[in-house]
């Protein structure tokens, strides 16, 4: 935890009733940052946010935001964060511009200067010509340019996201991302939350969030050397999904050790923590179940890798910090 | 601070003026009440149909019921035999009210002796009301003036003349104590039936679309028709136990009488549900929402009170404000359900109303056919 | 009808949309064909027309023109027939919170005509296959998502259809979950054969299909096996890490180059021959300042493509009148 920290998360808790929603979870984030909050629906990302936000009140624990105190000083920090939620951000009934103008003049925007910021907004959000238009006709990607504009029209140092870019076209996913990039060029802090794990990849550092805990921290590298207890070995064969049973199978019998067997794509990923020895018992498996297999190379695991394999450790008892 | 104020307000305007569906409701709602009011709402009754049994037919009996008649408060319509007739005539609904002179009136004015009987139907609170008060206003005024003209032909004090030559007597029929409670009960009944009827369906209904599960029932053999029977018969169950609950402590802690068959009035109430269901569909259709649902649900129930004959009396509005109150089945249960209960009438008496509702039935049916659809569309 | 489970031959949807101020096509003519015991994706973003296509193929909605059949069976005329012999289940899928497990399991088997008996027969195998037999007494309200999924799933199938359609059932699911529910996919093709129809957003499971069409805008713009699919990429993938999002224009300009994306910090740039060519896109790069931090040629996935398309789309569209 540096000076630079824009964003302090101390043993953070919060209970309703006798559900734990959020059980001590600890992190901050440096300033100019890209940071991605991972994890299912139901795991707490939502009610992580809303605490830093301050618009609930943490059970134990204690958060800053840009210095502010959460939630005493929730209200002075509003004017210098911005806040983007696909879903609840827009109104359907009012027209782009008009949807503009009103967070234009919630975060204090004046004449000169809101006029200018409006129409800085529109160009990025590339909706020029269409400012007329109800939002509720909008489809998927310019919405959340919209949305993500309304978040930055005052200029925030901090921008929370979240779940931004859920369902939207590919082409449009990429575009938003490199206005992200833009934004956190000009020394913009951005949290966002995901349940992308390729989105993932992209941000300086990441926390995996499972059932209300934090089980992993830290930047995509650090999270993929160090999660993993074994190396990931792709196999590219004719039969994925056979070839996936027939060692699935051999698992349960014990006839070789490997932490995961999945279907990835039209491959099959498989992580055994000795991958020298697991590849010839492999090899040989599969040519005796009449699989054809044409290469077993280990890969660089993915995030989803290392996400699948941290909420497997958390499910089995043992939690990282 | 102000500009946020501002900026907010803005929006909202913005946000008001679009949604045309409740701008409607808040604009027609009130203009709708004020004319409801206007026009529906009258606390006096008069033009009373009234049957007269005239034992005298003297021209003293015969100038009281002109008296009667010129107060305004009451309409004769023809002369019976009897006294039973005439209580067979309010009970059968032709008449609200009845006169009764007994034989020799001319004689007994003279003597200062002279009795008159008005019968009222006492299943109408507001009737019974304005009758009971006319009645006595104009038998006391009908003195006076007797008095007055003796008074003229004699000196004070000559005959021992009795200061009330006339005794007006007054019979409320059903109701002799003019119990709030007795009038109260079918009426509360109904509103009961209905209301709960047609909101639990009509939000049961709308509930599930909302949630966009409709969907997955439609591609199981279940038919629209099948589902519809499943989610409304616990309703219907529903709103029978209350109703009974209701009729019960009338009857047995207010001591209600409850003249009339119950079995009839069960099928009657079974009848009036249906009808209360199928309006629900109804607003089932046209609802998205149900918020939306439930505006519609309250403006159904506030004109239900008030045209129903509930509270007011229907003889008192505008054939157009009238015409309005049949398109609500309260309308026709209220009477039947005043008919059973407090006058004790049978099938043979209420049968127009009994079509009424099943042609009610028939079209609100008709009319949310689509809700029926395998289709999503 | 041979071994075709699924045939669609030029379906049109339109809907009025007074928001549109006017009719909206849903569907704009698509075709498709899809064999017994195949697993076909419908991959495209929110509102490209995939559920309406569900919806046309389960006889929810009428087509304004085209025809259908499924299971030899017609979509307009004998939809019940469909009903019977399949299994759909809809995004926003029908689980009575209030009801447990085996409420739940026992109203649809119910609902498909089965007598209680088989049902009570049909219900613990069910629920050890989603892995609920330990939670058959629970409110549904009370699982995790990705249970919820596996229950409504398991619901479908207790009446042993052959075909099954998925909308979008792991949308927000954690990827563990993922990773079961498709699992759970997979044992029901080997061990039953079932035809499965699935519409995901998410492109990575485009990749376990055997057949895929990538719908945007109502119509299909590329259709196949996902590495025929992979195979419209023109040339071959390199995969940048930069920092600087100016690199995308300067590579752009290199001779030879097809096609260009970002993603965040990512490029992917298409040539030939890849191979040779990698250390000449680095060094165009660095030319102008900017530090390339790994270079790699990498496999294009399927999204890789549909960017590909979709931005050839949108150009098309563009020239026309």
């Amino acid at each position: 935890m540096s000076q630079g920290d824009v964003v302090v998360v101390e043993r953070l808790s919060k209970r309703f009733g006798g559900f734990t929603a959020v059980d001590e979870v600890s992190f901050s984030v440096a300033r100019g940052d890209v940071f991605g909050f991972l994890g299912p629906n139901g795991a707490g990302k939502t009610t992580v946010i809303r605490m830093l936000l301050g618009l609930l009140q943490p059970t134990s624990g204690c958060a800053r935001v840009l210095g502010y105190e959460l939630p005493r000083q929730a209200k002075i920090m509003h004017g210098h964060v911005g806040y983007m939620s696909q879903i609840f951000t827009l109104y359907d009934d009012l027209t782009a511009r008009e949807n503009i103008r009103f967070y234009g003049q919630a975060l204090g925007l004046q004449r000169g200067e809101l006029r200018r910021r409006m129409e800085e907004i529109l160009t990025m959000a590339g909706l020029k010509g269409r400012e007329n238009e109800l939002t509720a006709q909008l489809s998927g990607g310019w919405r959340q340019r919209l949305a993500l504009g309304c978040a930055i029209i005052h200029r925030p140092e901090l921008v929370f996201l979240d779940e931004p870019t859920a369902g939207v076209d590919p082409v449009s996913r990429r575009e938003f991302w490199r206005l992200i990039y833009e934004l956190a060029h000009r020394n913009t802090t951005v949290f966002v939350t995901t349940h992308y794990m390729d989105e993932a990849e992209h941000c300086q550092r990441l926390g995996f969030i499972s059932q209300g805990k934090l089980v992993a921290l830290g930047s995509p590298e650090e999270l993929k050397a160090t999660v993993m207890h074994g190396k990931v070995l792709e196999i590219d064969c004719d039969d994925a999904e056979r070839a996936a049973q027939v060692l699935r199978r051999s698992v349960e019998l014990g006839e070789f050790l490997a932490e995961e067997v999945a279907l990835y794509g039209a491959r099959v990923h498989v992580v055994a923590a000795d991958e020298d020895s697991a590849r010839p018992v492999m090899a040989a498996l599969l040519a005796k179940a009449g699989v054809q297999v044409r290469t077993i190379d280990t890969i660089p695991p993915s995030l989803e890798d290392a996400f699948i394999s941290s909420i497997r450790q958390q499910n089995s008892g043992g939690i990282l910090t | 601070m102000l500009q946020r104020i501002w900026a907010v307000m803005q929006k909202q305007f913005i946000q008001t003026l679009r949604d045309r569906r409740t701008l409607m409701v808040i604009i027609a709602l009130p203009v709708l009440m004020l004319f409801l009011m206007g026009y529906a709402v009258e606390i006096q009754v008069d033009h009373i149909r009234t049957v007269v049994v005239d034992h005298s037919r003297d021209q003293r009996s015969w100038s009281f019921i002109e008296a009667l008649e010129n107060s305004g408060f009451f309409d004769v319509m023809y002369y019976v035999e009897s006294q039973d007739e005439a209580i067979q005539a309010i009970d059968e609904g032709q008449a609200r009210a009845a006169v009764v002179i007994p034989p020799d009136f001319l004689g007994a004015v003279e003597r200062g002796e002279a009795q008159a009987l008005v019968i009222i139907d006492g299943s109408d609170a507001m009737t019974v009301q304005s009758a009971y008060n006319a009645a006595i206003t104009v038998a006391e005024s009908y003195s006076v003036d007797l008095l007055a003209r003796k008074l003229e032909r004699s000196q004070p004090g000559a005959h021992g003349a009795a200061l009330q030559p006339l005794d007006g007597r007054i019979r409320v029929l059903y109701n002799p104590d003019m119990k709030a409670i007795i009038f109260m009960v079918p009426g509360i009944v109904a509103t009961i039936l209905q209301n709960q009827a047609t909101s639990l369906t009509a939000f049961s209904i709308v509930k599930e679309r909302e949630a966009g599960t409709i969907e997955q029932l439609l591609v199981t053999p279940i038919r629209p028709l099948e589902l519809m029977i499943g989610k409304l018969v616990p309703n219907v169950v529903v709103a029978f136990v209350n109703m009974l609950t209701i009729l019960g402590l009338g009857v047995f802690w207010f001591k209600v009488p409850f003249s009339g068959n119950i079995w009839l009035f069960l099928w009657m109430a079974l009848l009036f549900i249906v009808s209360s269901l199928g309006l629900g569909i109804l607003v089932s259709t046209v609802s998205s929402t149900q918020a939306q649902a439930q505006q519609l649900v309250l403006m159904i129930l506030i004109p239900s009170l008030v045209l129903s004959g509930y509270i007011f009396p229907r003889e008192m509005m505008p054939k157009l404000v009238r015409f309005a109150g049949d398109l609500i089945p309260m309308t026709y249960f209220l009477q039947i359900s005043r008919g059973i209960i407090t006058r004790g009438v049978g099938l043979r008496l209420i049968w127009s109303q009994v079509v009424s509702l099943l042609i009610y039935a028939l079209v609100v049916f008709g009319l949310s056919a689509s809700s029926f659809k395998q289709r999503l569309e | 009808m041979g071994d075709e489970m699924i045939v669609a031959g030029d379906l049109h949807k339109a809907f009025y949309s007074h928001q549109r101020g006017g009719r909206v096509e849903a569907v704009a003519g698509i075709s498709l064909r899809v064999a017994k015991g195949e697993t076909y994706g419908l991959i495209g973003p929110d509102g490209a027309g995939k559920s309406t296509m569900m919806r046309l193929l389960n006889g929810l909605y009428v087509p304004d023109a085209g025809r259908a059949s499924v299971g030899g069976y017609d979509i307009v005329r004998q939809f019940q027939a469909i009903h019977r012999m399949s299994g759909y289940m809809a995004q926003r899928f029908a689980l009575y919170g209030d009801l447990t497990v085996a409420e739940n399991l026992c109203f649809f088997g119910r609902a498909y005509g089965l007598s209680a008996a088989e049902c009570a027969e049909r219900v613990p195998t069910l629920l050890r296959f989603a892995g609920l037999e330990r939670f058959p007494q629970r409110l549904a309200a009370r699982l995790s998502g990705g249970m919820k999924k596996k229950l409504a799933l398991a619901s479908m199938l207790i009446h042993n259809p052959e075909v099954v359609f998925l909308d979008e059932p792991t949308l927000g699911v954690d990827p563990v979950s993922r990773r079961e529910f498709w699992d759970l996919l997979s044992t029901l093709r080997a061990e039953r054969g079932l035809t499965i129809f699935i519409c995901t957003p998410y492109m990575d499971e485009a990749e376990r299909c055997h057949a895929v069409g990538l719908i945007y805008e109502g119509r299909l713009i590329a259709q196949g096996r996902p590495q025929d699919i992979r195979a419209l990429l023109p040339g071959q993938m390199v995969e940048l890490h930069t920092k600087d999002l100016r690199a995308a224009e300067i590579v752009t300009g290199v001779e030879g180059v097809l096609e260009v994306q970002t993603y965040g910090r990512l490029l992917r740039v298409f040539v030939e021959d890849a191979e040779r060519r990698i250390g000449g896109l680095v060094g165009a790069i660095e030319a102008s300042g900017i530090e390339v931090s790994g270079a790699r040629v990498a496999e294009p996935g399927i999204e890789e493509a549909f960017v590909y398309l979709i931005r050839r789309q949108r150009q098309e569209g563009m020239h026309r009148p």
